[in-house]
C-alpha cells in the first residue's frame, strides 16, 4: 500500500541577484491500495510528473512523508521488487545496448540473484502480447508500441505492489492506446497491482481508473470515483470535463 | 566478445588495431627482435644509406635507425599509453562522480579542475621535474597529473546528458545501487565519447612528451625516443631530410590507427550506429531505389 502524507516540492530558480524557490506541489495526499487504480489528471506544468519522481523515491519532497507498506519510499531497499514504472519515451526507456530479454530481465536480476527461467521471459512476452522471438531484438527494432509493451513487460517482471505510469500511453496512437490499457487491465487483475496512472486525457484515465485525483498548479482539486465522475464539484473539473473532446 | 566481432566486419578498424597490438609486441621484445644495438655508435657509417645489415640507414653518429625505432616503441608509445589509460581511468572516475551526483560534489570537484586547468602544462611538467628529476617516468607523473582535470570536465559533460534518461530513472526507481548504475547503463554509452577523446589526445601526448625529451628532460640522450630521433634529425633537415622520414612516419602511422581504431570502436560498440551502418551497406548492393523507396528505408 502507497501512503503520500502532507507533501510538499519546490525548485530553486536562479534569478539574477537572488535564489527563488518555486513552489510545484502543496500539500498532497494519497493512498493506493493493491489491485487499484488511482488517476492522477492534469494539464501540462501541473506538477503531476514530479510528484511521479516522488513516489518513484528518486527525488525527496521538501517535507511530508511517503511510505510503502509502512516503510520510506526514499530508501532503496524498500522499493526493491515493490515498485516500477513505465515512462512517456518509450525511445529512451530501454538501454540501446540491453536486448529485450536483457532489459526484461533487468529488474528480476537485480531483486533476486538466483538464476531465471527461459519460460519466465517468455510467459512475459506472451502476456504483454509479443511472441518470445523478441526477446533477441534491440530496443531499435521495435515500434513505439512494441516498445512500450517491453517496457510493461519490464515493470510487472517482479510483481511490484504499484507500477507508476507517467503518461505511459500518450506518445502512443490512438488504436494502440486502446490495446495497452486493455492490456494493462488484464494485467492489473491477474497480479493484483496497484497502478497511479498520470495523464492529461481525461478519456483514457476514465477507462482504467477507479479513482481519479484532479490536479492543477499543484494542488489537489478533487479526489472523485470514477463512476461519480460527471457529479463533480470543483470548478475546475467541470471546465476540465465541458472542454472534453467527444464523438 | 561481440565488439571484437563486430570490429572485424570494420577492415580499417580491425588493420588499426592489428597494428596497435602487433607494434606493442615488438616494442615489448625489441630486445629480441632489433638487428643491432641501438646504442652502439659507429663513426664510419655516419649517414649511411640503408644496406642490408641497417635496413632503415644510419643516424648522425652512426647508430642503427631500425634498432633505435623498435627500441623507441617502449617509451614513446606505450609508456605514453600507460600514462594516458592512468589519467582517463582517474578522470572518468571524478567525471562520473561529478556528472552523476551533481550538486555540491559537482561543485567542490570542478572547482578543483578549474585550478588544475588554469595551470599551464609545461610549466607544472618542468616544475615536477624539477622536483622530482629528470626521467621519462617523471614526465608521465607530471601528465597523469594535470591532464586527468580535462578529462574529468569531458566525461562529466557527457555523463550529464544520459543521467536525466529514462532508462536510468527506471534502474533507480527499482532501487538499483548507484554503483551499478553506473556501470552498468552509463558507462557503455559514455565510452564511446571516452573512448575518442582518449585517442585524439593519444597523439598530441605522443607529441608533447617528444617535445620534453628533445628539452632533454625526458629520457636521457644515449636512449632511442622517436620525439628524440626527430629533433636530432631536424638539425640536419636541409642536407639530410631522409632522415625524418622513418621517426615521422612512425608517429602518423601510430596516431592514425589510434584514431581509425577508436572511431571503429565507436560503431562497434554502439549498436544503433552498427545498424544504420550495415543497412547502407545492404543498399549499396542494390540498384540505386527510386525515390520513394528510399523515403521508406528512411
Amino acid at each position: 500500500m502507497l501512503k503520500v502524507e502532507n507533501v510538499d516540492k519546490s525548485y530553486k530558480t536562479h534569478g539574477f541577484l537572488k535564489q527563488h524557490r518555486r513552489k510545484i506541489l502543496t500539500n498532497i495526499n494519497l493512498e493506493c491500495q493493491r489491485g487499484e487504480c488511482l488517476g492522477i489528471i492534469g494539464e501540462s506544468g501541473s506538477g503531476k510528473s514530479t510528484l511521479g519522481r516522488l513516489l518513484i523515491g528518486i527525488e525527496q519532497p521538501d517535507c511530508g512523508v511517503i511510505t510503502i507498506h509502512g516503510k520510506q519510499i526514499r530508501d532503496r531497499k524498500q522499493r526493491k521488487g515493490h515498485v516500477s514504472v513505465v515512462f512517456q519515451d518509450y525511445r529512451s526507456s530501454i538501454n540501446p545496448f540491453y536486448s529485450v530479454e536483457k532489459a526484461i530481465l533487468e529488474p528480476l536480476r537485480d531483486y533476486k540473484m538466483k538464476e531465471i527461467s527461459d519460460e519466465l521471459l517468455d510467459r512475459l512476452l506472451l502476456q504483454v502480447g509479443l511472441s518470445p522471438d523478441y526477446k533477441y531484438k534491440y530496443p531499435y527494432e521495435l515500434s513505439g508500441g512494441e516498445a512500450q509493451r517491453v517496457c510493461i513487460a519490464r515493470a510487472i517482471a517482479t510483481e511490484p505492489t504499484f507500477i507508476l505510469l507517467d503518461e505511459a500511453i500518450s506518445s502512443l496512437d490512438v488504436s494502440v492506446q486502446l490495446q495497452i490499457l486493455d492490456l494493462l487491465k488484464t494485467l492489473k487483475s491477474e497480479y493484483n497491482m496497484g497502478y497511479i496512472f498520470i495523464t492529461h486525457d481525461l478519456q483514457a484515465a476514465a477507462y482504467i481508473c477507479d479513482r481519479m485525483m484532479i490536479f492543477k498548479d499543484g494542488q489537489v482539486q478533487e479526489t472523485i470515483a470514477t463512476k461519480n465522475l460527471p457529479n463533480v464539484q470543483s470548478s475546475y473539473a467541470r471546465k476540465l470535463l465541458q472542454n472534453l473532446i467527444t464523438f | 566478445m561481440n565488439v571484437l566481432k563486430n570490429l572485424s566486419q570494420d577492415k580499417l578498424g580491425i588493420t588499426s588495431l592489428i597494428f596497435i597490438v602487433v607494434l606493442t609486441f615488438v616494442g615489448i621484445f625489441a630486445p629480441l627482435i632489433a638487428p643491432n644495438d641501438p646504442i652502439a655508435v659507429n663513426m664510419q657509417l655516419r649517414y649511411a644509406s640503408p644496406s642490408w645489415e641497417y635496413l632503415l640507414g644510419n643516424d648522425h653518429l652512426g647508430r642503427c635507425i631500425l634498432s633505435r625505432m623498435l627500441y623507441g616503441i617502449q617509451p614513446s608509445v606505450l609508456w605514453v599509453f600507460v600514462a594516458l589509460a592512468a589519467s582517463v581511468s582517474i578522470g572518468a572516475i571524478v567525471g562520473f562522480i561529478a556528472g552523476y551526483f551533481r550538486g555540491n560534489v559537482d561543485a567542490v570537484i570542478m572547482r578543483i579542475c578549474d585550478v588544475m586547468l588554469s595551470f599551464p602544462v609545461y610549466v607544472i611538467a618542468i616544475a615536477i621535474v624539477a622536483i622530482l628529476g629528470v626521467g621519462l617516468g617523471n614526465i608521465l607523473i607530471a601528465f597523469v597529473l594535470m591532464k586527468w582535470a580535462w578529462f574529468a570536465r569531458i566525461i562529466r559533460t557527457s555523463v550529464m546528458q544520459y543521467v536525466e534518461l529514462d532508462y536510468v530513472k527506471y534502474a533507480q526507481a527499482i532501487g538499483m545501487s548507484h554503483p551499478s548504475i553506473i556501470v552498468k547503463h552509463i558507462l557503455p554509452v559514455t565510452f564511446s565519447d571516452i573512448a575518442v577523446v582518449a585517442s585524439s589526445s593519444m597523439g598530441s601526448m605522443i607529441l608533447q612528451i617528444s617535445g620534453l625529451s628533445f628539452l632533454g628532460l625526458g629520457i636521457k640522450a644515449p636512449n632511442a625516443e622517436w620525439g628524440m630521433m626527430l629533433s636530432e634529425a631536424r638539425e640536419v633537415m636541409f642536407t639530410r631530410p631522409e632522415l625524418m622520414i622513418a621517426p615521422g612516419v612512425a608517429i602518423v602511422m601510430v596516431v592514425l590507427a589510434f584514431n581509425f581504431l577508436s572511431d571503429s570502436l565507436q560503431v562497434a560498440l554502439h549498436p544503433q550506429l552498427r545498424q544504420s551502418n550495415q543497412s547502407q551497406q545492404k543498399l549499396k548492393w542494390f540498384k540505386a531505389p527510386a525515390q520513394h523507396e528510399k523515403e521508406v528505408v528512411k
